[in-house]
């Protein structure tokens, strides 16, 4: 299974840095996104695309984990040389990542 | 019996989520959603620049270019139904927004109308005056010379009261946070104090998560068969009911496309947010650690718990400078070893910017369909049936910047085979910087125009 079987995600651009988030559709499903997205395994996922640190901030309230990546849009929105200046589609890509099957109903 | 209208509810729509935003949407929420406001978030970070960069060509220039036909569509309904439109269509230009509002209501016929124009943000005077640190960088904005355009401060809610105190029935600002202008007129509504910061924090709360307008009613979120959004070829745009206490129910027109449920609002609740415990805005700095949402109805979603501590010393502000040009030419192979083929391409325009000597220029080569978006290391192991080299060069000049193009184009005759579809294009770029800049560095002001 794909992260995208069990979540939504999106990301925005803060000057050369992308923030993205990973929302469980069943909030059921949050602690596996806790568990499975660590900082490691997310930065480990965009190596080559962001360069600098990525922090993690956790809302089980919301069923969300969101990120903050450091060094992530070519130097940034109004100046990079990237077609997807905004890192718009970052928030697929993370959807790409391999997942366990969740626990069944 | 007729329809009871519950005065102790606060309805603000949102009209626009950027400055290219559609129009029809704006206008079926104007005639139909019983609203007290309408707001219109359409200033992106680089946009200043770019209006300003027209002003100093065309003096009455410098606003929003779709603010006429914006107000042609939501004027009358606003001046028949009596809600107040807010905007920070004024840009680099805010007076001269102003009088070009007057010129559509006279256009339209409109017997009288009031507009109240913010303005103030400009701070490149006291920028040049006073010199300052860019954040995320060692420079100061003295290195940017002439080179420097704009400079505008992130005014707050604080600067459009008086606007709203004067009943007028439009609000036009430069530069503003864009949660302020839904703060503002809840503020003013129900009397919230300035250094209430739980209340503002909350009224923050509301304005994020409208001011992307359709990014929460069902835009940029559907994926079939994963997530579903009904008729999305007319989502429309989201409308707060908010409560006295600043908590708030956010809907849309029930006959309108779309969905809002826990998911839509919680991406956007956390949409270019870094700690969603301390989202600095201008008025206050405000929590979201702690919001709660909760689905009451068919795209209905009850939100609150936000609440904010004691505002940021010092604004914010974006200075917008020139930074050169970048020359862009792209080709497309398909078929049978398409992408051997634009890889051969690739090498190609190497060997071409080394024989330019422009080898060393910070350039960008790849290919879409396979490594444009995320590098090459996701989605290496599966092969697409057509893909498009892109070749991006960052130039000093515009000439130099044409010359990449050419390059791309010239793989016609001179690269692998069956390449076509050539396009190839130059930009000046204006980039934005940040800094922080002193609270008077920006004295907010209100002129009031009528017809």
């Amino acid at each position: 299974m794909k992260l995208q079987d069990i979540a939504i995600a999106r990301s925005g651009d803060k000057g050369n840095r992308a923030t993205l988030s990973v929302i469980a559709r069943d909030p059921a499903h949050y602690p596996l996104l806790e568990q499975l997205l660590s900082v490691e395994r997310v930065a480990a996922h965009f190596r080559g695309t962001v360069n600098g640190a990525v922090q993690r901030f956790t809302l089980p309230h919301l069923g969300a984990v969101h990120f903050v990546m450091d060094d992530a849009l070519g130097g940034g929105v109004t100046r990079s040389l990237a077609l997807d200046a905004h890192g718009k589609t970052l928030s697929a890509a993370v959807l790409d990542i391999d997942i366990p099957a969740p626990p069944g109903p | 019996m007729g329809i009871l209208v519950d005065m102790s509810t606060y309805r603000i729509g949102a009209g626009a989520g950027y400055s290219g935003d559609r129009i029809d949407p704006a206008q079926d929420l104007a005639e139909h959603g019983r609203l007290n406001a309408l707001v219109f978030e359409c200033l992106a970070e680089r946009t200043i620049a770019l209006a300003q960069l027209r002003r100093l060509r065309e003096p009455e220039h410098g606003y929003d270019p779709l603010l006429e036909e914006r107000l042609r569509a939501v004027l009358p309904a606003c001046v028949a139904q009596g809600f107040t439109i807010i905007s920070n269509m004024g840009a680099a230009n805010p007076l001269a927004a102003g009088a070009a509002t007057l010129a559509v209501a006279r256009e339209l016929g409109l017997p009288r109308l009031k507009v109240a124009v913010v303005t103030g943000d400009d701070v490149l005077p006291w920028v040049q005056e006073h010199d300052v640190a860019l954040m995320d960088s060692d420079a100061r904005a003295s290195d940017l010379g002439d080179r420097l355009v704009s400079a505008n401060a992130y005014l707050g809610a604080d600067a459009l009261l008086p606007a709203l105190a004067s009943g007028a029935q439009v609000v036009l600002t430069g530069r503003v946070a864009d949660p302020a202008l839904f703060l503002a007129p809840l503020m003013h509504h129900f009397g919230w104090r300035a250094d209430d910061w739980r209340q503002l924090g909350q009224g923050v709360l509301v304005g994020h998560l409208m001011e992307c307008a359709a990014q929460i009613s069902g835009g940029y979120i559907a994926d079939p068969g994963h997530y579903d959004v009904p008729d999305l070829h007319r989502v429309g745009f989201p409308l707060a009911e908010v409560q006295a206490d600043g908590s708030a129910t956010i809907t849309k027109l029930a006959d309108s496309g779309g969905r809002i449920d826990r998911l839509t609002c919680t991406a956007q609740l956390l949409y270019e947010i870094e700690d969603p415990s301390r989202y600095l805005q201008p008025d206050v700095v405000a929590d979201f650690s702690r919001v709660r949402l909760q689905e009451t109805g068919p795209s209905r979603v009850q939100v609150r718990g936000a609440s904010g501590t004691a505002r940021p010393e010092q604004l914010k502000a974006t200075l917008g400078y020139r930074d050169g040009f970048i020359g862009e030419g792209q080709i497309s192979y398909a078929g049978p070893g398409a992408v051997p083929r634009g890889r051969l391409a690739q090498q190609v325009l190497e060997h071409r910017l080394q024989r330019l000597g422009w080898d060393s220029l910070e350039h960008r080569s790849e290919l879409i369909g396979v490594n444009a978006m995320h590098g090459g290391a996701l989605g290496a192991d599966r092969e697409p049936y057509e893909v498009r080299l892109r070749l991006a060069v960052r130039c000093s000049t515009r000439a130099q910047a044409e010359r990449v193009g050419q390059e791309v184009e010239a793989l016609y005759l001179n690269g692998p085979a069956a390449g076509g579809g050539v396009t190839q294009s130059v930009r000046e770029v204006v980039a934005a910087a940040s800094a922080l800049v002193p609270r008077e560095a920006a004295c907010s002001s209100v002129h009031v125009m009528e017809l």
